[in-house]
């Protein structure tokens, strides 16, 4: 026992995977510089999905709280965007912002209500929670009622003179939230607070004898999950121009969709909803033709996955080959012998 | 010598990645009492565990009548005529007294135990047969708890620390009505803290520590230093 | 007299909610399993009655002489074959499972049956009403309520008066000591999936007789029957009935106030019974 031993976080891989994923992201950034408009509009969404799937994960894969309703912060959003533009005459930049906040701060009733709740009735009851959003939004008649409404063009032309300009502009502000989401629950992850998540997600029971205020922190995880879905959600129909109730609370679009992204790549891993993103739209774009076929296939998939590698592609790949791209566990090292150990 | 009704041939038992059995070989002959004795955590419940099924192991380590069972499903192994009453008495608390003997009874086994012969041997519980089981006192729910696992006109009886958390005059009742129990024939394996009580109703006795075998002998037969030492390790 | 009218009509609808709650409380009750899928069966099992009938051209109410079998034949393989695997201590895997296992019945139903709006033709059923007093109360509701209280009465009996039963609670209580009596777990929750989706076939063929659907329905069904068993309180199968009855009055009563507020006004319900009850108004079991 009394051989040196070092405690650290990074691992070779880690490192290397640092530098090639600065030159990729370096690469995304200036997409608008060697990218057709057709795939900028592709690339925006995959990085507003894959934030919506990371911050699904941080819910579901580390607090325990899996929800089926994140479409009435998605919704929410949306809407917001359009209310704080349209009525509020915010630029749309601020108007995001804004729709971030106000979703944090709708949440927190919301929670109040459903963390009554337990386990899997959680999950019905944030289902319903998006119902009460959708419906009491089909009410609003000055956001176009049940059938919707388009952002007027003037509000588009006051974010960035030009069309290309405009989906420069966009494409930019969707990269800038996945990696900002990803740093989010990464350093969230690494906190104090994260690792009481950990903590709790490995063991309730014994994480609250230790002290650990598990509603608290779980309610935490909640709002600020819930105000960042919500900006992600103000940027998804910022690229749309345009929102309906059916398409802002569209549990198919916002939550099924995520729900299979993070379970294929890996729940409760970070590098999970990366691996699973990229494999969803790999999928789509080679499969979305078979239509109902398509969404069939993935939820087999999702149902597979879940049953004989229920930490999806990212775990099993972890598993095998002691991989970690975001240093989250700490590793005991022997300098002797250097042995590393997967996960912690 | 007849073939033993039970067998464990050097039985491994794991709890995931913790060993809590290293071994243990052991045989018990038809219509036996054998006590179990050993320190907490020596390995007598898992051991317990292990022949009733809820704990798999590799199926040449148990063998039951000279079947492999050691890999069995829990209810064939009850429905084979292993019965057990558990640790702490667990009965169902949303059953009343008699449905809990009723659930005992439904692996249709034939034999003398029956719910009158159990209300006969148990005459209280007769009275309380329609009050949920978790009204009664500590005592009595032992008596359910054994008449639960008598229902199933087990060959074998598993017996976890029928005296734990119950008044020593309970346990003395408990203890007078064995014989009665386990006389028709029936083998029983009894663990036990009490060693007293343990040796006093058992034929032969195995002590258990850190999860091996550290003496078996008749249970009139051992002495005070043999079991200490056997106990606590050799000094 | 329109507000008497909203509140009978609502506790008729609420007859058609208990059934769709009751399969979910009794799969809860026993294995503890929600199953996220439950509403899109109920879809299934409205469509495998429109095949019925028009295959064999019978009326809707007997095609549940084959819709209800099959819907039980499925639960007990499902369960065999799938949900058992998902049980567990961990709530990931049952809830991720049944929800992939919803998206594929929506998707398979939408391949087969397309996305147009169906509805079962019941006849003479569909539009018979008897007069009380001032009241035109619908044949089918009433039928529907009566068919609620006797698949709850029935399930009460099944629970609590026979040997099913006891193996039911008994598992409920302590899986592993259930199986020390001789129980098949793995059977006996087939057998209570089996039944639950038996209710279920029910519950679909009559809501295929009262409403057209579509197979992108099967969402809201599971919602209210949610709601309902909430309401009523976790355990509890005659709260499902209470629950429902409130839920069906709310949404017509809603309704009666504005077209738009039906469904919100359930919803409201629900959650202000979640604020001041928690745990329902008449709970049996801690979730």
């Amino acid at each position: 026992m009394s051989q040196p031993v070092t405690i650290t976080r990074g691992t070779s891989a880690a490192r290397m995977a640092g530098v090639a994923a600065l030159i990729i992201v370096l690469a995304l950034v200036a997409a608008p510089y060697w990218a057709g408009r057709a795939d900028m509009r592709l690339l925006g969404e995959i990085y507003l999905y894959l934030a919506l799937a990371t911050l699904w994960n941080l819910l579901a894969g580390y607090a325990g709280l899996v929800s089926v309703g994140q479409q009435a912060f998605v919704g929410f959003g949306g809407y917001m965007l359009f209310a704080l533009t349209i009525f509020g005459g915010l630029h749309p930049l601020l108007a995001i912002a804004g729709a971030g906040v106000l979703g944090a701060l709708i949440s927190v009733p919301v929670a109040g209500l459903i963390f009554r709740l337990r386990g899997a009735y959680f999950a019905i009851g944030t289902w319903v929670m998006a119902e009460v959003f959708r419906l009491s939004f089909a009410q609003v008649s000055a956001l176009g009622g049940g059938s919707g409404t388009s952002l007027p063009t003037d509000i588009v032309r006051s974010m960035a003179d030009g069309r290309s300009a405009r989906e420069a502009l966009s494409y930019w502000l969707a990269l800038g939230a996945a990696l900002a989401v990803m740093a989010a629950v990464y350093f969230l992850l690494r906190s104090r607070r994260g690792l009481a998540l950990t903590a709790i997600r490995d063991n309730e029971l014994a994480a609250s004898s230790l002290g650990i205020d598990i509603w608290r922190t779980k309610f935490c995880v909640y709002v600020v999950t819930s105000g960042l879905t919500a900006v992600i959600g103000a940027l998804l129909f910022l690229q749309k121009l345009r929102i309906s109730p059916d398409a802002a609370f569209s549990v198919n679009d916002w939550t099924a969709f995520v729900i299979f992204i993070v379970v294929i790549g890996g729940i409760g891993t970070l590098e999970g909803p990366i691996i699973g993103t990229i494999v969803f739209f790999l999928l789509r774009e080679t499969l979305a033709d078979l239509g109902t076929v398509y969404l069939m296939i993935l939820g087999l998939v999702a149902i597979v996955i879940m049953l004989r590698a229920p930490k999806g592609i990212w775990g099993f790949l972890a598993e095998r080959y002691g991989l970690e791209l975001f240093p989250l566990s700490y590793r005991v090292r022997h300098s002797k012998t250097d042995k590393k150990r997967p996960g912690g | 010598m007849p073939d033993p009704i039970l067998a464990l041939h050097g039985l491994d038992a794991f709890y995931g990645d913790f060993q809590a059995l290293y071994g243990v070989d052991m045989t018990v002959e038809e219509g036996e009492i054998l006590a179990i004795i050993g320190a907490n955590g020596a390995g007598k419940t898992t051991l317990l565990r292990s022949i009733s099924g809820l704990i798999r192991n590799a199926p040449e380590q148990i063998l039951y009548r000279g079947e492999a069972i050691g890999a069995g499903r829990p209810d064939v192994i009850a429905t084979a005529g292993i019965a057990m009453v558990p640790e702490g008495r667990q009965l169902f608390p949303s059953l009343s007294v008699e449905e809990n003997l009723m659930i005992g009874g439904r692996t249709g086994r034939a034999g003398p135990w029956n719910l009158s012969s159990i209300y006969k041997l148990f005459p209280i519980l007769d009275e309380r047969r329609h009050q949920a089981s978790t009204s009664l006192s500590g005592g009595q729910q032992q008596m359910v708890a054994i008449g639960r696992a008598l229902m199933s006109n087990p060959d074998i009886i598993l017996f976890d620390e029928i005296s734990l958390g119950l008044a020593p005059v309970i346990i003395k009742d408990i203890y007078a009505a064995l014989p009665n129990i386990v006389g028709a024939g029936m083998t029983a394996l009894i663990v036990e803290q009490d060693i007293s009580k343990a040796l006093s109703v058992s034929a032969r006795v195995y002590c258990l520590q850190e999860g091996r075998v550290s003496l078996e002998g008749r249970s009139q037969q051992v002495s005070r230093e043999e079991i200490s030492r056997a106990y606590f390790g050799a000094s | 007299m329109e507000w008497v009218n909203a509140v009978v009509q609502g506790t008729l609808l609420g007859g058609l909610y208990a059934l769709f709650a009751a399969g979910l409380s009794l799969i809860f009750g026993v294995m503890r399993l929600v199953n996220i899928a439950h509403g899109d069966l109920i879809v299934l099992s409205a469509y495998l009655g429109l095949t019925t009938t028009v295959a064999l051209g019978v009326h809707p109410l007997l095609a549940l002489v084959l819709v209800l079998p099959v819907m039980a034949l499925f639960g007990y393989v499902l369960q065999r074959v799938l949900l058992n695997q998902t049980l567990g201590q961990d709530i990931l895997p049952p809830l991720l499972v049944t929800f992939g296992l919803s998206v594929i019945i929506q998707n398979a139903l939408l391949e087969t049956y397309t996305a147009d709006p169906q509805k079962m033709d019941a006849g003479a059923l569909e539009t018979a009403s008897v007069s009380v007093g001032p009241l035109a109360l619908g044949v089918l509701p009433l039928l529907t309520f009566g068919i609620a209280i006797v698949v709850i009465a029935g399930l009460q009996f099944i629970f609590y008066r026979t040997a099913l039963g006891r193996a039911f609670r008994a598992t409920s209580d302590n899986q592993e000591v259930a199986q020390l009596m001789g129980l098949n777990k793995a059977h006996i929750f087939g057998l209570a999936m089996a039944l639950a989706l038996a209710v279920t076939a029910i519950a679909g063929v009559l809501l295929g007789i009262r409403t057209s659907f579509d197979p992108s329905i099967g969402g809201a069904r599971l919602i209210f029957g949610f709601e309902a068993v909430i309401i009523g309180g976790l355990g509890n199968l005659w709260g499902t009935l209470i629950g429902g009855i409130l839920l069906g009055v709310s949404q017509t009563v809603g309704a009666a106030i504005s077209p738009g507020f039906q469904l919100l006004a359930g919803h409201i319900t629900f959650l202000v019974i979640l604020a001041l009850r928690p745990n329902g108004l008449f709970p049996r079991i801690s979730g």
